[in-house]
């Protein structure tokens, strides 16, 4: 014990011999519930698996907009349109022409798995662990218990068993059902190997899908796709060796735990060393990871800032990643502040201790965060928190000018700003329309403001004053908030799963904010599973709902509001149930095209009708604040990579340093405590000395 | 004994069964096969076919406990209840519904909650037992009404108030231990010294005054009358004698809670980021994981039915009047 002590920082939660390593520290409070590419979609999730495994693209770490960029991939896909016979189009063929996309994928050679027992073999190359009797796996207990590693180079091969896989029903992969609107055969695929094992699927084809050399395949998609590219940077896309289902195919093993789910096969820069989700996890730096370079390209002020310090030099930076489990937001704020974690969010609890508001309403630390060196990261998440109308409703929803008014009053009077400053601690930007910053199509200033909520005042937008919310109530019909039918106060409902004490305070600013016009707003809390069914029955009057962009481009936003998407027409993804014909016609040709001025428009033109419709109202985009200690290097905040750890550098040195500085034990108060006991004791020991003679005489 | 044991476990059997169907019908009530599906899918891209697959994959698709489109034995053992319960008896605890062997993961997470619950527990009893004979000792004096002070404000002050206090006082301001984590064998003693501490001191007013009050009952006996007219002090009394003869009571609390200790404890693990069987029953609920709520519910029932076995065993060795029969 003594050995694994340093008796200068006893709280070390880590082996003393760790500490000068190039290991990095992170934490994370709930346990990933998949790590197996094909099943996996959660952001918890790619934190770990987006190290892992390798898509053929990637997001460029520096550049602005975000940008695809090769990965495995030896260049951007080849894309070529065909026509229903399969003959391949010319450039700028119409969209009508278009039956199908064909995307041709080359691989670069010589990218080698991780060592693992599923590619091991013999001397004479027949595989060491693919025939486990039970007495075998008796034994085992993780997948470090197999003597015997092996890798192989990764083919095109890897890549289309796959999305083979993705189709797979037993692997219930939660794209399955979009990609078989895309990639053709998918569907009969699916239904072909229903009753088969994921390892048998190897040798049975799918029409959309072929390997055309060591190198090289192709996806052939119904129509015309250009976000199909995005999917190709997510992990759903990432290759998957035949092997590995053979070996995880097992089924004693599975009975040990042991599956892909939990021990992940990839080529990218870490594996996985120790999978303990109950305590902490292990990435360690994957020794046969082909040579990828940081890069030497970004934005102009990121020489400046120092990120292209590393230009050039071979990824990744750092040796082993150990990500612990706390799930309490104390013990994890300080051991961030005692040097034992690298990195850090806010939560609520600390964020006094943490940030301060400037006088010109900016962030800042505090002077307790800066003396440490503690640097601050701000980034809005391309996500969205909206307020939603069932468009279904007889109150609330229509496309009547009475239904419409109504909702753009309530518009003008859910105050964001308000809401963000009260319950965000002012972590997020009051939304103007459907897409977040940093997403194609968003449009800055007076432009990109909602002129139907907003005015622009002074150079900024300006929430529209309450009385114009009253005048649109009266328009509507409903003056000072009095239904004409009850000749009371409007009621409205709003549907919630907030149920527990600490949401009331939410609950009351929503009712306080209709109040403003009257309006008496019914707080309807149900558990999560009420609540989602009420959505798929379109019973909801409001809700709050959220969306986080799975790719930086607008169809993945606007398609929450397309009519084809309605939750309880089609069990889609648009909740509010919202349906314009001009709106989806726009959408429909919008979704298409490559980025470009006219395409520029069309969004601006969905944003007006959006704006103009208010099926939403437009909440608010979070705003991420993580802090870094001052040893945490190339940081620039993305929030579409998440491969970001290759990037990562730590300075060691200075780290240990602080450490030691930050952490020298206290035993004063201790010796202090011990002296009380025993002075304690003394009236205690005369007592029953006392008692005793007494006795005796 | 023996035979009194076997009747204890034919007793048991009846409960346990009907724990299990208490069990499932509570958890169906609020949670259908839907909304479980539906919860382990994500909230992304969730169809009714998805659901649909997901329900047929893992035997949800099946009636709950009585099924009419098969005939015979069939109508009972092709429903949910039958398919994902009765391998409990046999402790086959089966795969989650997030696809992990239930058994090999409790297997993995027993041992760190006993590493904290077993210290806890032994020199809890240490503590409050001593505390507890220290104000018999000085019964009718100030430091008997200072240490039931004492005690009443040890029991008054929440437990998350020693944990945050603690790990405030220790961890953060001292820097004598580490705030939280675990670690392998002898590695994970300084990880335990701050739980195991806090877990102590949080017992010591309930433990001392409960034991006090055994003592306090014992000391008014006639043997200990006769005991200190034989000239023994009060020390030798209290120790040699007092204390055997109230072991019976203690017993029963002690032991009927010692099977219990692999289960862990909820607040104590997330705390320290002990990983071990405290949160497993919460998370699962949380994630409406049905097969981990059944398994452990029933091993809760199972280890709680052996505690009390034991208690009535352990009876026999400190009281040789008792007999079991």
């Amino acid at each position: 014990m003594l050995t694994a002590c340093d008796l200068n920082q006893l709280n070390n939660p880590y082996p003393v011999d760790e500490g000068k390593l190039s290991v990095l520290y992170q934490s994370f409070s709930e346990r990933p519930k998949h790590l197996d590419p094909a099943v996996a979609y959660s952001e918890n999730e790619y934190a770990f698996i987006a190290q892992i495994y390798e898509p053929p693209f990637q997001y460029h770490y520096l550049k602005r907009p975000y940008q695809l960029t090769p990965l495995t991939a030896g260049k951007m896909p080849e894309i070529n349109y065909l026509n229903k016979q399969g003959e391949k189009l010319g450039e700028g063929a119409k969209d009508s022409d278009i039956v199908y996309t064909d995307y041709v994928i080359d691989i670069q050679p010589n990218i080698q798995y991780q060592p693992h027992p599923a590619l091991a073999k013999n001397a004479q190359g027949d595989y060491l662990y693919h025939q486990l009797t039970r007495e075998q796996i008796q034994s085992l207990n993780t997948l470090n218990d197999f003597k015997s590693t092996g890798s192989r180079e990764l083919t095109a091969e890897d890549y289309v068993h796959q999305i083979k896989r993705l189709a797979h029903p037993k692997m219930q992969s939660p794209i399955a059902e979009i990609m078989k609107n895309y990639i053709v055969g998918f569907d009969d695929f699916s239904k072909q190997v229903s009753d088969k094992q994921k390892a048998d699927i190897k040798n049975i084809s799918m029409a959309g899908l072929e390997v055309i050399n060591r190198y090289q395949y192709r996806i052939r998609i119904n129509g015309k796709y250009p976000q199909f590219k995005f999917w190709l940077a997510m992990p759903f896309f990432s290759p998957m060796p035949w092997e590995a289902d053979v070996f995880y195919d097992q089924p004693d093993l599975s009975a040990k735990n042991i599956t892909l789910d939990w021990f992940p096969i990839g080529t990218g820069p870490y594996l996985l060393a120790e999978n303990n989700p109950n305590r902490r996890m292990i990435l360690l730096k994957n020794p046969l990871f082909h040579p990828e370079m940081y890069p030497s390209e970004g934005e102009p002020e990121d020489i400046q800032k120092g990120l292209l310090t590393d230009a050039g030099k071979r990824l990744p930076f750092i040796d082993k990643v150990v990500f612990m489990l706390e799930k309490e937001t104390i013990p994890y704020w300080t051991k961030f502040l005692q040097g034992y974690y690298d990195a850090s969010g806010i939560s609520s609890d600390s964020f006094d201790q943490a940030i301060q508001f400037t006088g010109s309403g900016g962030v800042e630390l505090t002077g307790s965060m800066k003396k440490k060196g503690i640097r601050l990261q701000t980034l809005v998440e391309t996500s969205i928190f909206y307020m939603g109308f069932n468009m279904l409703d007889a109150t609330v929803g229509g496309n009547s000018e009475r239904a419409r008014k109504l909702r753009q009053a309530i518009a003008i009077t859910v105050d964001y700003e308000e809401y963000i400053s009260i319950f965000r601690n002012g972590r997020g930007v009051a939304a103007q329309g459907v897409i977040p910053p940093g997403i194609y199509g968003y449009a800055e200033g007076i432009e990109g403001i909602n002129p139907y909520s907003y005015d622009w005042v002074d150079g900024k937008a300006q929430r529209k004053k309450i009385d114009a919310a009253r005048q649109l109530m009266t328009e509507a019909g409903y003056p000072d908030g009095i239904d004409p039918k009850t000749k009371e106060a409007l009621i409205l409902y709003f549907d919630t799963t907030s149920v527990s004490i600490d949401d009331r305070p939410t609950m009351n600013w929503y009712r306080k904010q209709f109040e403003k016009l009257g309006i008496k707003l019914v707080i309807r809390a149900t558990d999560y599973n009420r609540f989602q069914e009420k959505m798929r029955a379109g019973t909801e009057q409001i809700f709050v709902w959220g969306w986080n962009a799975d790719y930086p481009d607008p169809e993945n936003l606007f398609f929450l509001l397309y009519g084809a998407n309605s939750k309880v027409k089609h069990g889609g993804e648009n909740a509010a149930n919202y349906q314009n014909p001009e709106f989806d016609r726009l959408f429909e040709q919008m979704r298409n095209m490559d980025n470009s001025e006219q395409r520029y428009r069309f969004i601006q033109q969905l944003q007006e009708i959006v704006r103009h419709d208010a099926p939403w109202v437009f909440g608010f985009h979070p705003k991420n604040f993580s802090l870094f200690h001052g040893w945490y290097e190339n940081l620039k905040p993305n929030s579409m990579a998440n491969n970001r750890l290759k990037y990562t550098r730590i300075d060691t040195n200075a780290r240990a340093e602080k450490r030691q500085a930050w952490n020298k034990p206290i035993f004063w108060p201790l010796l202090l405590g011990a002296l009380l006991f025993v002075l304690m004791l003394i009236p205690a020991i005369n007592s029953y000395h006392r008692r005793a003679m007494e006795t005796l005489q | 004994m023996i035979q009194y044991i076997i009747r204890r476990c034919l007793y048991a059997f009846p409960l346990l069964i009907g724990v299990n169907i208490l069990t499932f019908v509570l958890f169906f009530f609020v949670n259908s096969p839907d909304d479980m599906a539906r919860m382990q899918l994500g909230q992304k891209h969730v169809t009714e076919q998805a659901v649909k697959n997901w329900k047929h994959q893992r035997g949800y698709d099946l009636p709950l406990l009585w099924n009419n489109k098969v005939q015979g034995q069939e109508k009972i053992t092709r429903t949910i209840f039958y398919q994902k319960s009765v391998g409990l008896f046999f402790f086959r605890f089966g795969v989650s519904d997030s696809g992990r062997n239930i058994g090999a993961d409790i297997q993995q997470r027993m041992w760190p909650s006993l590493a904290v619950a077993l210290p806890t527990l032994c020199v809890g009893l240490l503590v409050d037992i001593s505390f507890a004979l220290m104000m018999v000792l000085f019964r009718s004096s100030y430091l008997e009404h200072a240490g039931i002070v004492l005690c009443v404000i040890l029991m008054s002050i929440s437990s998350l108030f020693y944990i945050i206090g603690g790990q405030f006082f220790i961890a953060k301001l001292l820097r004598l231990v580490p705030i939280s984590g675990y670690d392998n064998g002898m590695a994970a003693i300084k990880f335990l010294i701050l739980p195991v501490l806090i877990g102590v001191f949080s017992g010591i007013g309930s433990g001392a005054r409960w034991y006090r009050t055994l003592f306090l009952e014992e000391v008014e006996k006639d043997y200990v009358r006769t005991a200190r007219a034989k000239g023994l002090t009060e020390t030798q009394t209290l120790f040699r004698h007092v204390l055997k003869n109230a072991m019976i009571p203690i017993l029963t609390g002690v032991v009927v809670v010692l099977p219990l200790l692999f289960m862990g404890s909820l607040i104590m693990e997330s705390f320290f980021s002990i990983p071990g069987l405290g949160s497993y029953t919460i998370d699962a609920i949380n994630s409406q994981d049905f097969a981990i709520v059944r398994a452990m519910v029933f091993l809760g029932s199972v280890l709680y039915v052996f505690g009390l076995l034991l208690t009535d065993i352990s009876y026999t060795l400190v009281d040789p009047r008792v007999r079991l029969s």
